[in-house]
């Protein structure tokens, strides 16, 4: 029950895009189709998940035992660079028609705040190893949740008649502002 | 607290460094430095019109040797010509592609609901079927507009898109979305190729056409003073314009919709103004496709030879067309008379064809000076059999051999070397069809005292057009209807003085139904001094047939040879046969139909090996395109082109008959085009010209 909770939470409650405003840039830049959405929402669940699980020992085992955990960010993001270096170089070898259409957004993970974001939630909330795997798993699937309804949502754009100064980005950003609000509204689930 | 800080951060780092190297020696991928060489050659558009994902894949693909350097929609020739320079490749001609709309509006069905949702044609069509009454025309929501990345479509009057052909870079995004078909991707080639289907938006008079000339377009061009335009259209389809807008019996107008209301619309008359002004003008230069050196051998210089070499020329192939007489144009030079075809309008336009590089070989006899062993030895990849019908059969009646009794053909090539004056003899021509009427018109302006014309039918079932008729009786023949030649009386040396018939009726005499047939006890004899026998015209085998009466083709009992309806192929795989050697006698646009599609299956036979069968043509009238009733507007009289007095025509044997149509007079028949689709109509058409005095509302619209 535990992680059923806690993986409602990671995913609807505190979506990590829609509710804590974390990796706005490839939200916006990869939501416009879906079938780019699962590729670039997969690598960030793959990529999450690792991360977390690279950087939970690193913490535990490394920085907090020396006492310079004020190096976790810095380390974190050196870990996370070189994770998503290690899965492009991965996709470009065996999956390379995934490869070619992620184009330049596989890199953007490398920067991409919501990674970073959840290992460091991961520690600020001192779970556990196993818990803090599960927890970035569902964050990556918020994400990916939030970009496949919002790149659902884009291509019915190309079809509507949106005045011409909303076209683009801006009725993109109109849009993820009210799927915020529709995501708050999961906020009482969690009593 | 620093030195371990430092030691962590660099040792982590030492670590991340040593397993990315050694991943980099794992997942290495050896990538051909012309993929980014190709990739900056490419436009960046990331269209999707190539297939591939992107122009990364696109350069990929390229590089692997999947794609051609012409892979590019987007970039044109010049992409295509620095991919090649990368790749040491040479680049084919890529032909340039458009958007075009087969659309024309019409009267557009009221739709079923006021629908208030998604605007787009998807998902209108999805719902409510589109249109109410046409699964063919454009919805009008702009769902191509929308789905263009190159900003060339936009919706234009009645919602209709319109294309700019400068900006379209024929990556398909528009066909992809429009869910009926309205808008389509296609190119000069495959304008030239298409054959039409039931699944295009195709007007009755389109249906009719032998052609499949696109009318609407062209009379549409025509109203708005896109000459140059309409003119191009005209020739997609029919490279000898000039003569047809004199010559042909236009059943698409007969069959034109605002004859439900009050006359066709005069198709010919605008199709002649528009040829005429380029006469009058000057060459309009046409598209013809790079060479491809494949010779192709064309037997017979008449009008299905010359339509056929025509578009194989357009198409790139260099064909050779080979002549027994002096000169090309077949029956149109030597059996139409001047006075309904000049011959300086044949020149014009049999040199407006030469000019676009097809060789001509005349007094070549097929047969005689060489055959089909002789065509393959010399390296002609396919031959099309086109040597027309110049025989009249006998009519097999007693006396039908005598010397003064001569075929339509031979009489009709002799006027003006054997035939120059006929003063005070008396002629009678055997026969219904439109070449007998050109007879007795040629024999009464050569000074016949009296000309008669025997035919077995009433004038409705003549095998001669309305007009003919009409031009013979003005000039004073004398057409006597439902009458038979029973036998020729000759006289001591062998001429036939007089011949003897009798009437006919029809089995269902009322509805004209059936074979006529000779009533006994009505004999007559009619006394004349020359006869002509113009009954019908069939080929000429011999060239074809060995002594034993055996050959290489398959043969109709009337004497034709067999090819197949839409490819035009004879039994022998490389040989195609057209015009009236494969039909008979027929009209001069069944012959340049017939060089058309022939020209497409050689072009087929000679780039892929294969002549396949078009997909859904449509082949006879579509019953649901036949409307009973409609709703026009404006009545606006047909144009009537004027015609030289019958004075005049008698004065001087040459002289044209009837005349071309103004600028004034083209634009306004123009207007009377209803810019028919499938089902659809523009009831409004002509509304500019209401202010005239000559045009009317039309209150006692026709219902249904």
């Amino acid at each position: 029950m535990d992680y059923f909770l806690l993986i409602i939470t990671a995913v609807f409650i505190s979506n990590i895009v829609l509710v804590q405003y974390l990796g706005s840039c490839p939200f916006m830049g990869t939501s416009k189709a879906i079938g780019v959405a699962l590729g670039m929402g997969g690598a960030v669940v793959f990529v999450m998940t690792m991360a977390t699980a690279l950087t939970w020992p690193i913490q535990h085992l490394l920085l907090l035992p020396n006492g310079v955990d004020y190096l976790q960010t810095i380390v974190f993001i050196l870990v996370i660079a070189s994770l998503v270096q290690l899965v492009e170089m991965f996709l470009r070898k065996f999956v390379p028609p995934l490869y070619a259409s992620l184009g330049i957004y596989l890199p953007l993970i490398t920067t991409n705040c919501a990674v970073l974001g959840v290992a460091i939630l991961v520690q600020r909330n001192d779970l556990p190893f196993v818990r803090g795997v599960v927890y970035s798993l569902a964050s990556g699937a918020g994400f990916l949740l939030a970009l496949v309804l919002m790149a659902a949502i884009r291509e019915r754009f190309d079809t509507a008649p949106i005045p011409r100064v909303f076209r683009g980005t801006p009725i993109a950003l109109v849009t993820a502002g009210v799927m915020s609000l529709a995501f708050y509204a999961f906020r009482g689930m969690g009593g | 607290m620093i030195a371990s800080s430092v030691a962590i951060v660099f040792g982590l780092s030492f670590v991340a460094a040593v397993l990315l190297a050694a991943a980099s020696r794992v997942f290495h991928v050896e990538e051909d430095p012309r993929v980014a060489e190709v990739e900056a050659c490419l436009p960046g558009a990331n269209c999707g019109g190539c297939g591939l994902p992107g122009c990364s894949a696109a350069a990929a693909a390229v590089v692997a040797g999947e794609a051609p350097p012409e892979i590019c929609v987007a970039g044109g020739m010049d992409t295509a010509a620095a991919i090649a320079r990368v790749m040491g490749l040479s680049v084919d001609y890529r032909e340039p592609q458009v958007a075009a709309l087969i659309c024309s509006g019409g009267d557009r069905a009221k739709r079923m609901f006021a629908y208030e949702g998604v605007r787009d044609c998807r998902a209108e069509a999805m719902l409510y079927g589109g249109e109410k009454s046409c699964g063919l025309g454009c919805i009008g929501m702009g769902s191509c507009v929308r789905a263009c990345p190159f900003d060339a479509v936009r919706l234009g009057r009645d919602n209709l898109p319109v294309v700019n052909k400068a900006l379209c870079r024929s990556c398909g995004k528009c066909a992809e979305v429009c869910p009926t078909g309205a808008i389509r991707i296609t190119s000069f080639s495959a304008s030239l190729l298409h054959v039409n289907k039931l699944v295009d938006c195709l007007a009755p008079c389109m249906q009719k056409c032998p052609v499949q000339l696109d009318v609407r377009t062209f009379v549409q061009q025509v109203k708005t003073g896109d000459l140059h335009g309409a003119l191009l259209t005209l020739k997609n389809r029919n490279p000898l314009p000039l003569i047809v807008g004199r010559i042909c019996p236009h059943p698409c107008e007969d069959i034109c919709r605002r004859k439900i209301v009050d006359e066709g619309v005069g198709i010919n008359a605008l199709e002649r103004y528009v040829a005429d002004w380029e006469m009058n003008t000057g060459r309009i230069p046409i598209h013809v496709a790079p060479e491809t050196g494949r010779k192709v051998a064309i037997v017979g210089g008449g009008p299905a030879g010359l339509s056929c070499a025509y578009f194989l020329r357009r198409l790139g192939h260099h064909p050779v067309i080979f002549e027994s007489h002096s000169a090309l144009g077949g029956m149109l030079r030597y059996a139409i008379p001047e006075f309904r075809l000049p011959r300086n309008v044949v020149d014009w336009e049999i040199q407006g064809i030469l000019e676009l590089g097809v060789e001509v070989r005349t007094y070549m006899t097929f047969g005689k000076d060489f055959d089909l062993g002789d065509l393959e030895s010399q390296g002609y990849e396919a031959v099309f059999l086109a040597t027309g019908a110049w025989r009249n059969p006998r009519l097999y009646i007693p006396g039908d051999d005598a010397r003064n009794i001569v075929g339509g053909v031979d009489f009709l090539t002799g006027v003006g070397s054997r035939w120059t004056n006929l003063k005070g003899r008396r002629a009678v021509v055997v026969g219904g069809t439109n070449s007998a009427m050109d007879i007795a018109r040629s024999l009464v302006r050569l000074g016949a005292e009296r000309t008669s014309v025997l035919t077995r039918h009433i004038p409705r079932k003549m095998a001669a057009n309305k007009y003919e008729i009409e031009k013979a009786e003005e000039i004073g023949a004398e057409i006597l209807v439902q009458t038979m030649p029973q036998s020729f009386e000759l006289d001591e040396s062998g001429r036939a003085v007089a011949v003897r018939y009798v009437r006919t009726e029809y089995p269902d005499e009322k509805k004209a139904a059936g074979e006529p047939r000779p009533v006994p006890g009505t004999e007559a004899r009619l006394e004349a001094d020359l006869f002509v026998v113009a009954t019908d015209r069939v080929p000429d085998l011999s060239p074809y047939l060995d002594k034993r009466g055996l050959g290489p083709f398959r043969l109709t009992k009337q004497g034709t040879i067999i090819g197949d309806d839409m490819t035009m192929r004879t039994n022998l795989p490389h040989v195609f046969v057209g015009g009236e050697l494969r039909r008979g006698r027929s009209i001069v646009m069944e012959a340049v139909a017939d060089g058309r599609r022939a020209a497409r299956s050689i072009h087929n036979f000679v780039t892929t090996g294969d002549v396949p069968m078009p997909t859904l043509p449509q082949e006879r009238v579509v019953p649901e395109s036949l409307l009973k009733g409609m709703r026009v507007r404006w009545r606006i009289p047909k144009v009537q082109p004027s015609e030289v007095p019958v004075k005049a025509r008698l004065e001087r044997f040459a002289l044209e008959v009837r005349r071309g149509i103004g600028d004034r007079e083209a634009v306004k028949e123009a207007s009377r085009c209803l810019r028919c689709g499938f089902t659809c109509y523009d009831a409004e058409a002509g509304s500019e010209f209401a202010e005239d005095r000559d045009v009317t509302p039309y209150e006692q619209a026709v219902e249904n």
